[in-house]
């Protein structure tokens, strides 16, 4: 008898890898799906479930359906690379220096000196003491201060 | 830092400059600004001396091991007095530019 083509394998190891690969090219653009990843892990779950489905399938009736030996290297790697992603998304992005000393509210904010994209030096002091470049009456001259975004880097 | 771009002109109406500042050197910045279609000046600070001033310091925790700056956002006065900090404590959370405009809408009142 011919074995039946094992669908569910295939349909959710492509389901781990969307889940995998659409977090840092297109759900990490929007915080709702950037701060906590459940999209992703929705997508991995339901993946991982229908390679389950799969697998109990294909060795429970192997006379009927495909997939004992590529169906187990698919659910390893799908199962390693959903850990890895919760270990990176889940534990590894909170690994952050607790900054016990950085200025708090009503501390003075430390004055510097850097240069910006084109070599020029900026100081902290002429950021507050300029206002905005004004694109309106209302806003001309008016001065609410600097906001100071630190980050990590372009990678 | 895409969405404070886009809002930029609700900061320029308050009359709040903002800056972002990495150890990254001004040959990344300009290109990478330029790219984001980034109006603010993007700082650089490669030595980490002012990110280790302000106790941002996140050592190895760049690619390949570099010190860089973790996640930090500081709204400064125009008296230099600092009014609302967000430090993060996950790198994928970051301040909302809702979230500053509302503290400092709070703040004026």
């Amino acid at each position: 008898m011919k074995r039946s083509w094992n669908g569910w394998l295939w349909l959710g190891f492509l389901l781990v890898l969307a889940g995998l690969l659409s977090y840092i090219p297109f759900f990490a653009l929007f915080p709702i799906t950037r701060d906590f990843p459940w999209v992703n892990l929705l997508l991995l779950a339901a993946g991982l479930a229908l390679l389950a489905v799969g697998l109990v399938r294909a060795f429970g009736k192997p006379r009927l359906y495909h997939g004992g030996i590529f169906g187990t290297a698919m659910a390893v790697l799908s199962v390693a690379g959903a850990g890895l992603f919760c270990w990176g998304l889940l534990y590894e992005v909170r690994q952050l220096p607790a900054s016990a000393s950085a200025p708090h509210v009503g501390q003075k904010a430390p004055d510097f000196t850097l240069p910006d994209q084109d070599g020029k030096p900026l100081a902290l002091a002429d950021l507050l003491a300029s206002p905005t470049t004004a694109t309106t009456e209302a806003t001309a001259g008016k001065r609410g201060g600097a906001l100071l975004i630190f980050y990590r880097g372009h990678w | 830092m895409r969405s404070f771009q886009q809002r930029l002109p609700d900061f320029d109406a308050r009359g709040i400059r903002i800056v972002a500042i990495s150890n990254d050197p001004p040959d990344v910045n300009r290109p990478h600004r330029a790219k984001h279609g980034f109006t603010f000046p993007l700082l650089s600070d490669p030595s980490t001396q002012v990110i280790r001033r302000y106790d941002l310091l996140h050592p190895g925790g760049g690619p390949g091991g570099a010190d860089i700056a973790r996640p930090g956002e500081f709204l400064v006065d125009p008296s230099g007095t600092v009014r609302w900090v967000n430090l993060t404590e996950s790198v994928t959370v970051r301040a909302r530019p809702e979230e500053v405009l509302k503290a400092f809408d709070g703040l004026r009142q």
